[in-house]
């Protein structure tokens, strides 16, 4: 119990320190929040003009994939900045004091949550100016932001373990995307599940990101009617599911990182 | 509950660290061979030898950082092994490299680190002040570590290693890569601390620096102890005065090495355009040595009668100078095989 205090406690000077880095270094966040302002409008323009769904708008049915989609690739940002950081002195400094094993990566993954509200910000403020709505009203819609985030939150301890295996940032970038891209892309992001072959169709039903993408559809109110309804428990349930998911990923992807991270540096 | 204040009460003149036989191997190379070291409380010593000895993976080890293959060791009345949380709580660690960070500032950098000591908020700043103003760092103190001098950066690592008062340090390579000046700042600093009672383990490479520094000397080299004492001693070891000679010419050495060698006691060491001989016999050696060069009609440049510095040290114990890395003189051995 006492570790866990600690945990936190050492974990948020350690994130006070990376959100000052933030404020210093104000190009990185510049650069991270540009690529879902280009998600949006790209996949807005080019997909949502072209794609018709009858009595509904694809345009909207694509938001809620585009969330699930930008935030999950930009959790490759926790590993990447933990990469970064295992390269600096100050690592040797954190290591010889009585601090707490898990801050390190504790304060990351914390600190991260910053891009991301801040990308679904952005995200959301441009799919309101392409024509996205929200139609549940905003308690619900504030349930699926949430929901977003829980879940980014929870692949940022996936990247964190990543960031901390590999030895540099070209390297997590690279291997993360060999997770992110199948990911992403077989799931119900674009296309309704339901189109899929099958080996595929049952992937991207079980596939949390088609679940968390499924939510938030439901909360933003962006399905269009006469939607099947989904036949896999998983898309039945997708708030329940992502949840579990949730808890199972840090669950077992918080230990391990945290162990990669007191032996990283105990063999050199 | 520990505090960082009090460390366990001790008498005078006790062991801070013990370490007994570490061995530390890397696949084939072997960075620390069974190395024993003991450090009296109150006192420095100087941990010395080439680049790749062994040095830092000691420190390393006597911090926590890394664990030994074989071998134990206490610091501070705590195993490095079963208790490193304790440990850490009393010692502060200085590296080769500033291990402060680049986007805070240098009061930030304290600030940080006295939380991650869990002072407390005020304490941690009241110290994080204190800090900056005995190593001059005030004017410094809201700007950008990136935006600091090398000095300034090792001035601040060296402070962050004191935000808790710790009774023992751990000082690698404090002084490598600086500037005369700014090292010449970090000896008083570090004076000033050993003064103030705090034990010390520093390692060096520069033998003035441990020759300046430490009450004793623990010479290592390929990761083993090959010769203990205090900088006197070590001296002793090696015999009486040197003659030096530099020569207005290169074209002298071979020549001059000759002559001196009929008065050395010892072996010579030549360095581009100076010869360096071990005699016995003092200022009368040196009139006759110098009689003999005038003889010869070699020009000098400059010549002196000096005690052994820790390059003789070095030299006279391993056979070759401490600044060259091992690899290089193993290759300028294999070289000189090819010749004969």
């Amino acid at each position: 119990m006492r570790n866990l205090r600690y945990a936190f406690a050492d974990g948020a000077v350690i994130a006070k320190r990376n959100v000052i880095k933030i404020r210093r270094v104000p190009e990185i966040l510049v650069s991270v929040l540009i690529s879902p302002l280009m998600f949006v409008l790209l996949f807005a323009y080019v997909f949502g003009g072209s794609i018709d769904i009858p009595g509904g708008s694809y345009r909207e049915f694509l938001i809620g994939g585009t969330f699930a989609l930008t935030l999950t690739f930009g959790a490759t940002f926790t590993g990447a900045g933990l990469a970064d950081d295992m390269q600096k002195g100050i690592i040797d400094r954190f290591r010889s004091l009585p601090m707490s094993r898990a801050a390190v990566v504790f304060g990351r993954t914390a600190s991260d949550v910053i891009y991301n509200v801040l990308s679904l910000v952005i995200m959301a403020g441009a799919g309101l100016a392409v024509g996205w709505r929200i139609h549940n009203g905003i308690g619900d819609a504030l349930l699926g932001f949430g929901l977003l985030l829980l879940f980014a939150y929870a692949i940022s301890w996936i990247m964190a373990y990543i960031g901390l295996l590999v030895p540099s940032v070209e390297v997590v970038n690279n291997a993360s995307f060999m997770v992110i891209f199948p990911l992403t892309f077989v799931a119900n992001t674009f296309v309704p599940s339901d189109n899929l072959p099958t080996v595929l169709r049952t992937f991207a039903e079980w596939n949390p990101v088609s679940a968390v993408t499924q939510a938030a559809r439901e909360l933003f109110g962006n399905l269009p009617p006469g939607t099947p309804e989904p036949t896999a428990w998983s898309l039945q349930n997708p708030a329940l599911y992502t949840l579990i998911w949730v808890g199972i990923i840090i669950a077992v992807f918080a230990p391990l990182a945290v162990r990669r991270y007191e032996r990283s540096r105990a063999k050199s | 509950m520990t505090s960082l204040r009090t460390s366990p009460p001790r008498e005078a003149g006790d062991t801070v660290i013990e370490a007994t036989g570490l061995v530390k191997r890397y696949g084939d190379v072997v960075a620390l061979d069974g190395l024993d070291l003991t450090v009296t409380e109150g006192t420095v010593v100087g941990l010395l030898g080439p680049n790749g000895a062994g040095k830092t993976t000691a420190v390393s080890i006597l911090t926590t950082l890394i664990e030994p293959d074989a071998g134990t060791a206490r610091v501070a009345g705590a195993d490095v092994l079963g208790e490193a949380a304790e440990v850490r709580r009393r010692i502060g660690l200085s590296g080769q490299y500033a291990a402060v960070d680049e986007h805070l500032t240098g009061f930030e950098n304290l600030d940080m680190i006295g939380r991650l000591y869990r002072l407390g908020r005020r304490t941690a700043r009241a110290r994080a002040h204190e800090l900056l103003e005995r190593f001059d760092l005030t004017d410094a103190a809201d700007r950008p570590v990136n935006t600091y001098s090398g000095g300034m950066r090792r001035r601040l690592d060296l402070a962050g290693s004191l935000v808790a008062r710790p009774p023992v340090l751990f000082l690698d390579e404090p002084t490598t890569g600086l500037d005369p000046r700014s090292r010449s700042e970090l000896w008083s600093v570090i004076r000033d601390l050993v003064s103030r009672g705090t034990t010390l383990l520093l390692t060096t490479q520069y033998l003035e620096e441990a020759d300046q520094l430490a009450d004793d000397i623990v010479v290592i080299d390929h990761g083993r102890e090959i010769a203990h004492g205090t900088a006197d001693e070590l001296k002793t070891m090696v015999g009486g005065e040197r003659i030096h000679v530099a020569l207005q010419s290169e074209d002298d050495v071979a020549e001059a090495g000759r002559v001196l060698g009929r008065f050395a006691v010892g072996e010579l060491r030549v360095e581009n355009r100076s010869v360096t001989a071990p005699i016995s016999g003092g200022a009368q050696t040196l009139t006759e040595a110098l009689r003999a060069l005038d003889t010869e009609g070699i020009k000098l440049l400059d010549v002196g009668l000096r005690r052994p510095t820790l390059d003789d040290v070095f030299l006279s114990l391993t056979g070759r100078m401490a600044e060259q890395a091992p690899e290089t003189d193993e290759r300028s051995e294999r070289v000189l095989e090819g010749v004969s």
